[in-house]
């Protein structure tokens, strides 16, 4: 047995409404199945599983507002699923039978298969289930990042609830920091003053999924102004700038490209992204989060990919562990994100976890862009336009493609010399994009 | 209850009208309180008469019945052998046998001596008897610390009895109290327990007309707040109300203070009430903080008045240990008013 939570799909979150279920008890469902559809102040995501199991109980009905951390869906063991018995089952014909007994006798079925070859020990049967549940276990709870939960005075606590305050940026003043009633009532009225009395009166948490696109949009600006207000309060920014000519890996590209079907034509946004993961191997204090006082790193980069949303208002979906990812993967999963983000179609499993975000205003013309760092992480990067300037080349004067990279990074984990050395280094390989 | 929330604690001396006789304020001691009650007590009822150690030759260990052998005889002011097990134990043979007894005891630590007759016999008869046997007898004593008697006289164990289904508990913090409630204790059909603290003996104060005495089944907020609810009884209640002023002068802080009066039954209504205005409570108690008295309050704000909590609850109780001997020690080792202002500052931020 083990409890699906409800996933913080980022540092503003902190509660979510369930809209929906379209797995059922009995249900067996894999790792990144679709479990159902739940609502943030950002909007309307598909909820994947992060485990494998079969569905005991869902723990939370439709319309119900949780909090992060709350457990939503109830998981039996984990059914032992094919591939699971492929590999231990040599015997060819015996391997399809394993899976198909997921009840809880398989414990006399399955000794039959494995023991015949071996020495026929009585107390084999222990070994036979082991299989399965090892096999479930990597599966099993991945340890998410637990989201910081600040002390709230019960009463607090309440009257937040009942004005749907997002507590994630208020500052607690009471026993051991905790928000106490009149932190609340501070926050309320900023909060009021923020928002120009809106004929509809104060936005009150809707039950249910009656969110209107306009209240989302109230709800999305809310998160992200908490998440931003955040950041600059917490977080020591400081930031750098490094134009790059490009004209090697623009060049690189279009020869790249030359020979392959528009669909896997690679952009140049992703051979920026790609340097940028490559590069973080070589400077871990930008890659991680600092949470509870404390950076740590993270070996996978886990890139958000800051995306404007057609209604107004921020995500930025993940690339999960982008290191491992080739050139045309990057590309593809570039695509696929911007083009699921602008029609809702994210899923949870997406929304959190970044080690590091990439902001991109090139298109819209900026030369640079100065970014405010997505808490918990410690570092973001930005690519202004690709423009024709005047560079200097071997003492002359040449119009190359230069882009201006920045970085906004938290001077508690970094230092200016670090983040240069890694700007230095995309640049470095953007040099040479037939290496990447 | 606001209205009865007048400071009944010794203040500059008011000239005190002298003829008792009147139906007006009048200024005794505590001491003189009790006395007064139980003289009256006396006089209206022939049943009631007083059992104890030292009560009638000497006077009592506290002197609260000097005189009254004089005025009553030794048949209403009988003194007993050391023996609280045997004594205690008449006065509730004479309660069940249709006699009003008030039994004295010197300290609520030689009452031990007698809990198996207040808890076995007294607590119990009624529900034993299938409800046909009351047990109308009250018992006083003394309990708590200050007068270096050391850690055989000077505890405070009243919340042990607060424990006992069966028993009405009763902690009189003020002159007016000490006056008025021996009357509607010894009108009670069920056994009741007085504890008078040491330390009052010698307080002075005013004493209303009998027909402003709130029921004594109800807590009095004895000072008027909306920051924090400061709970206490008995003998904390005089620091506690000064703890309350200087909050005030100092920190700008209005503490809410509530006298229980009553220890069991609590008077849950008037602590919550309060709780749910200021959002905070401190509880002020003289006994010992682990399964004490203090600890039955702070559940029950936690059962039922948990989400209007804006802070934790806090407790100012005795050290843990046997009281001590030597002044400084035995301070050190009770609730003071330091210690108060300590529990409440960091519960009110703004």
């Amino acid at each position: 047995m083990s409890d699906i939570r409800l996933p913080s799909l980022g540092a503003d979150m902190d509660a979510a409404t369930i809209v929906s279920w379209c797995v059922a008890p009995g249900d067996a469902v894999q790792k990144g199945d679709l479990l159902g559809e739940i609502e943030t102040d950002k909007g309307v995501f598909d909820l994947d599983s992060r485990e494998a199991g079969v569905v005991a109980a869902l723990l939370v009905a439709p319309g119900t507002k949780v909090t992060v951390g709350t457990p939503i869906v109830r998981l039996q063991e984990a059914v032992p699923v094919p591939t699971a018995a492929a590999p231990e089952a040599p015997e060819a014909p015996e391997a399809p039978e394993a899976p198909e007994a997921p009840e809880a006798p398989e414990a006399p079925e399955a000794p039959e298969a494995p023991e015949a070859p071996e020495a026929p020990e009585a107390p084999a049967a222990p070994e036979a289930p082991a299989a399965p549940s090892a096999l479930a276990a990597p599966a099993a709870p991945p340890p998410s990042p637990s989201p910081h939960h600040p002390h709230v005075s019960p009463l607090a606590r309440r009257i937040a609830a009942e004005h749907g305050l997002d507590l994630a940026g208020v500052t607690g003043t009471g026993v051991q920091g905790a928000i106490t009633q009149a932190d609340v009532a501070r926050a309320l009225a900023a909060r009021d003053d923020a928002t120009p009395a809106a004929p509809t009166g104060a936005p009150v948490p809707t039950p249910a999924s009656a969110h209107t696109p306009a209240t989302i949009v109230d709800g999305m600006r809310r998160a992200v102004a908490a998440a931003v207000t955040r950041s600059k309060r917490d977080i020591p920014h400081y930031y750098l700038e490094h134009d790059v000519d490009l004209h090697a890996a623009l060049a690189w590209l279009a020869r790249h490209n030359a020979d392959r079907p528009i669909t896997e034509r690679v952009l140049p946004a992703a051979l920026l992204v790609r340097a940028t993961v490559q590069a973080l191997a070589r400077v871990p204090e930008l890659n991680g989060v600092h949470e509870h006082g404390a950076f740590t790193p993270s070996s996978a980069v886990h890139v958000g990919i800051v995306t404007a949303l057609r209604g107004g208002g921020l995500v930025a979906p993940v690339i999960a562990d982008a290191q491992t990812h080739s050139l045309a993967e990057l590309n593809a999963a570039l695509l696929d994100l911007v083009q699921r983000t602008r029609a809702g179609a994210l899923r949870t499993s997406e929304l959190g976890g970044g080690t590091i975000s990439i902001t991109n205003l090139g298109d819209r013309g900026v030369r640079a862009v100065h970014g405010v760092i997505y808490p918990p992480q410690v570092a973001i990067v930005g690519f202004g336009a690709i423009a024709d300037r005047p560079w200097a080349v071997d003492g002359m004067l040449a119009v190359r493609p230069v882009v201006t990279i920045t970085l906004a990074a938290d001077h508690r984990v970094s230092d200016g010399i670090r983040g240069a050395q890694f700007l230095a280094d995309i640049g470095r390989r953007l040099q040479a994009p037939e290496d990447a | 209850m606001a209205e009865q929330a007048q400071a009944p604690m010794p203040s500059a001396a008011a000239p005190a009208p002298e003829s008792p006789a009147t139906p007006a304020t009048v200024r005794m001691t505590y001491r003189e309180a009790v006395r007064e009650a139980i003289r009256e007590a006396m006089h209206a009822d022939p049943r009631v008469f007083v059992m104890g150690e030292d009560v009638g030759a000497y006077g009592g260990c506290y002197a609260v019945t000097k005189g009254l052998l004089t005025e009553f005889g030794p048949e209403r002011l009988r003194d007993t052998p050391l023996s609280e097990s045997a004594f205690v134990g008449a006065g509730i043979g004479a309660a069940v046998g249709g006699m009003r007894p008030i039994v004295e005891i010197m300290t609520v630590n030689f009452s031990l001596l007698a809990l198996d007759q207040i808890m076995n016999t007294a607590a119990t008869f009624l529900h034993m008897s299938g409800g046909q046997c009351n047990v109308p007898v009250v018992i006083r004593m003394t309990t708590g610390a200050g007068r270096q008697l050391a850690a055989q006289h000077s505890h405070s164990l009243e919340g042990w009895y607060a424990h006992i289904p069966g028993l009405r508990i009763l902690a009189p913090a003020t002159v007016e109290d000490a006056r008025r409630m021996l009357a509607p204790a010894l009108a009670d059909p069920d056994p009741v327990l007085l504890f008078e603290h040491a330390l009052l003996y010698n307080v002075s104060g005013d004493v209303p007309p009998a027909d402003a005495f709130v029921p004594f089944d109800r807590a009095i907020v004895r000072r008027a707040g909306h920051d924090v609810t400061l709970v206490t009884y008995g003998g904390m209640l005089a620091r506690t109300l000064e703890a309350a002023e200087r909050l005030a002068a100092d920190d700008g802080i209005e503490a809410e203070v509530i006298d229980l009066r009553s220890l069991r039954p609590l008077d849950e209504a008037t602590i919550l009430d309060s709780v749910r205005r200021t959002h905070r409570a401190v509880i002020v108690d003289e006994g010992w903080r682990s399964g004490s008295l203090s600890a039955e309050i702070a559940a029950r704000i936690a059962e039922q008045a948990f989400f209007d909590l804006d802070a934790p609850l806090r407790r100012v109780c005795s050290a843990e240990v046997p009281m001590p001997y030597a002044r400084h020690l035995e301070q050190a080792a009770l609730p003071q008013v330091d210690g108060i202002l300590a529990a409440v500052r960091p519960l009110v931020t703004r």
